[in-house]
């Protein structure tokens, strides 16, 4: 059970001279909820960056399951492997209903020909339905993805997360821009969705991490400064003083 | 292979409205006497052919610009590389017939005192390689080009600027006559195609019907691919690119495809176009070229397929009427049309034909294969 899905040794990566990680160290568990904090340029987003291979880091291991090194693999390689992204600014696609969203995301082969010769089955729609209907939009799924509220956007685009099958889901602010009810409803549908997934979260709103109630990571200037319970790390002085505290 | 919604209503009127046109033009030439009404003279044949080619090409450029984003500035220099392979199976075709009568060489290496055949113009005095290379050469360019570009990840007005740039090293080199394309004449002075005379009102006919079909092929596969998942996949990374990459779809796969089908359909418009008027110099090249193109497709209506085609249409046919009889002020009408149509009617004349008529899609909305029933 507690096997690590997500390992990440003493990982460097500077832009320019500016090191954005420095010696950051994660483990992540098979089916765990993680909570990632930190102050503006703690290096949340590039460590999220490096993770699905978008950003190669100077040094340093990442490691996917026993042995995968997603050192040297591409965005699309680390999306095939089951990491799958939702950004911190809602990215659907606008111009494409709700449906055709998750259709696109939905687990199965990304080649070309495959993209000429598909045809959707009823299996498929029955779990758009079923994707749609764990976010809360089952009642728009012939609507527009850009005629959809924001925070509908945000929910959609956590459906097309689902609907990838991931193992390992990566979600960057997913509150930003909600009501307190809806960022209650994200939490408690990231609740339920970890378990079967593994599931980090960045977050800044702190009733949100409460919500989440799980182990919580807290970054500074690239690397970990803190881990544990969202008490016991609101309790650390360090992190009161770089944090919480401003 | 047929797919629901391959046709739309809006294709389909394009498509009957076409068929009837290369129907209706050639029995007006030659069932009806010359002088009376209907009748369509022998030298229309040609220059209505060459609209449709134009209407290909533009077709070409929307499924690249309209459904994947790539904004080509260099789409010419795919319909003049396919114009040139033609050009140089009509050349070889000419025989002995030319000026210096060297059943061999072309008149323009006669005169450059060539001895021999460049080892590129083999095999274009056959008929069915000319064909071949008429969509090898611009596929193989735009898939060599496609595939730096886009590994490279280079988009926006930065992919545009390369493609124009591609578009303009290609004319310099083609007004060289060492590269032994007959320099700034270009090929010229063709006789025949597969033994049938360029000026003959049949061979002529044959060739704007074939240029229709070609438009209606285009169209067709443009549908089929874009009213495939692939196209909607095209459309995700016009979009939000990134969203598609972490989805796991190889982007420049997809881009590479795309590009390199569009190529090849250009190609073909350039094929066709040649035998009809005539010439093809590197003046086809030209940036100016590729930039009117993106009009057409702007003003007809992007990511529309039909609309693309429609445009090239007016704009050309409105640029033989106001070359001939205000020559002066075309360039401002041109230009003035782009503005205001851009300011307008920014989805294009097809967007103003479809708002005329009840259930007209929504601003932004898409082709795309019909809805299935929820259940």
């Amino acid at each position: 059970m507690n096997e690590t899905q997500l390992y990440l040794n003493d990982v460097h990566k500077s832009f320019d001279g500016f090191k954005a990680i420095d010696g950051l160290s994660l483990a992540i568990a098979r089916g765990e909820l993680r909570a990632v904090v930190g102050p503006n340029g703690a290096g949340k987003t590039t460590m999220l960056d490096i993770v699905t291979g978008k950003t190669r880091p100077d040094s340093g291991r990442v490691v996917w399951g026993a042995d995968t090194d997603l050192t040297r693999l591409d965005e699309a390689d680390c999306a095939r492997l089951g990491i799958g992204r939702k950004f911190q600014k809602p990215t659907v696609f606008e111009t494409l209903s709700v449906e055709d969203n998750v259709m696109l995301a939905l687990a199965g082969d990304r080649g070309i020909v495959a993209g000429l010769r598909h045809r959707r089955t009823a299996r498929q729609s029955a779990r758009i339905g079923e994707v749609l209907d764990i976010v809360g939009l089952g009642a728009e799924r012939g609507r527009l993805a850009g005629a959809l509220s924001h925070g509908q956007k945000q929910w959609l685009e956590i459906g097309m997360l689902l609907a990838q099958e991931p193992q390992l889901l990566l979600v960057d602010e997913p509150a930003a821009g909600m009501t307190d009810h809806e960022t209650m409803r994200t939490a408690e549908l990231l609740r339920t969705v970890a378990g079967a997934h593994s599931v980090l979260v960045i977050e800044h709103d702190m009733d949100f991490v409460r919500a989440l109630d799980c182990k919580v990571t807290v970054l500074n200037r690239g690397s970990v400064l803190a881990e544990g319970s969202l008490d016991h790390v609101s309790a650390n002085p360090e992190v009161i003083e770089v944090y919480l505290g401003r | 292979m047929v797919r629901k919604g391959l046709i739309d209503r809006r294709t389909g009127l394009f498509l009957v409205v076409l068929f009837a046109v290369i129907v209706l033009i050639p029995l007006g030439n030659l069932l009806l006497a010359p002088g009376t009404a209907g009748h369509v003279p022998g030298y229309l044949l040609p220059l209505l052919g060459k609209y449709l080619c134009f209407a290909l090409l533009a077709v070409s450029l929307d499924l690249v610009w309209g459904y994947a984003g790539i904004l080509s500035l260099g789409h010419g220099a795919f319909f003049a590389l396919g114009g040139y392979a033609m050009g140089m199976h009509l050349m070889r075709e000419i025989g002995d017939r030319g000026v210096y009568a060297n059943p061999v060489l072309p008149d323009f290496m006669v005169f450059l005192s060539y001895e021999k055949l460049p080892w590129y113009w083999h095999g274009f005095d056959m008929f069915w390689f000319a064909c071949l290379m008429v969509l090898f050469v611009p596929g193989l360019l735009a898939f060599v080009f496609g595939w730096f570009a886009f590994r490279s990840r280079v988009t926006g007005v930065y992919l545009s600027i390369i493609t124009q740039a591609l578009t303009y090293a290609l004319m310099l080199a083609f007004y060289r006559n060492e590269m032994g394309l007959g320099g700034n004449n270009g090929l010229t002075d063709f006789r025949d195609v597969l033994g049938f005379s360029l000026s003959d009102d049949s061979t002529r006919i044959a060739l704007f019907v074939l240029s229709g079909l070609a438009l209606a092929f285009g169209i067709i596969l443009g549908r089929f691919i874009t009213g495939s998942k692939f196209g909607m996949v095209l459309v995700g990374v016009r979009d939000a690119e990134s969203r598609t990459r972490f989805l796991g779809y190889r982007v420049e796969h997809y881009k590479l495809f795309v590009f390199t089908v569009s190529a090849m359909l250009a190609g073909l418009a350039g094929a066709l176009y040649v035998p009809q008027v005539g010439i093809i110099n590197p003046g086809e090249f030209s940036p100016a070229n590729s930039i009117e193109i993106v009009i057409w497709v702007a003003l007809g209506g992007r990511c529309t397929l039909v609309g693309a085609a429609l445009g090239a249409l007016i704009v050309a046919a409105a640029k033989s009427w106001l070359t001939a009889n205000f020559p002066e002020a075309w360039l401002f009408v041109l230009g003035a049309a782009f503005v205001l149509v851009t300011i307008f009617l920014p989805r294009g004349v097809i967007g103003l034909l479809d708002g005329l008529k009840p259930g007209g899609r929504h601003r932004h909305a898409l082709p795309q294969a019909a809805p299935e029933p929820a259940e």
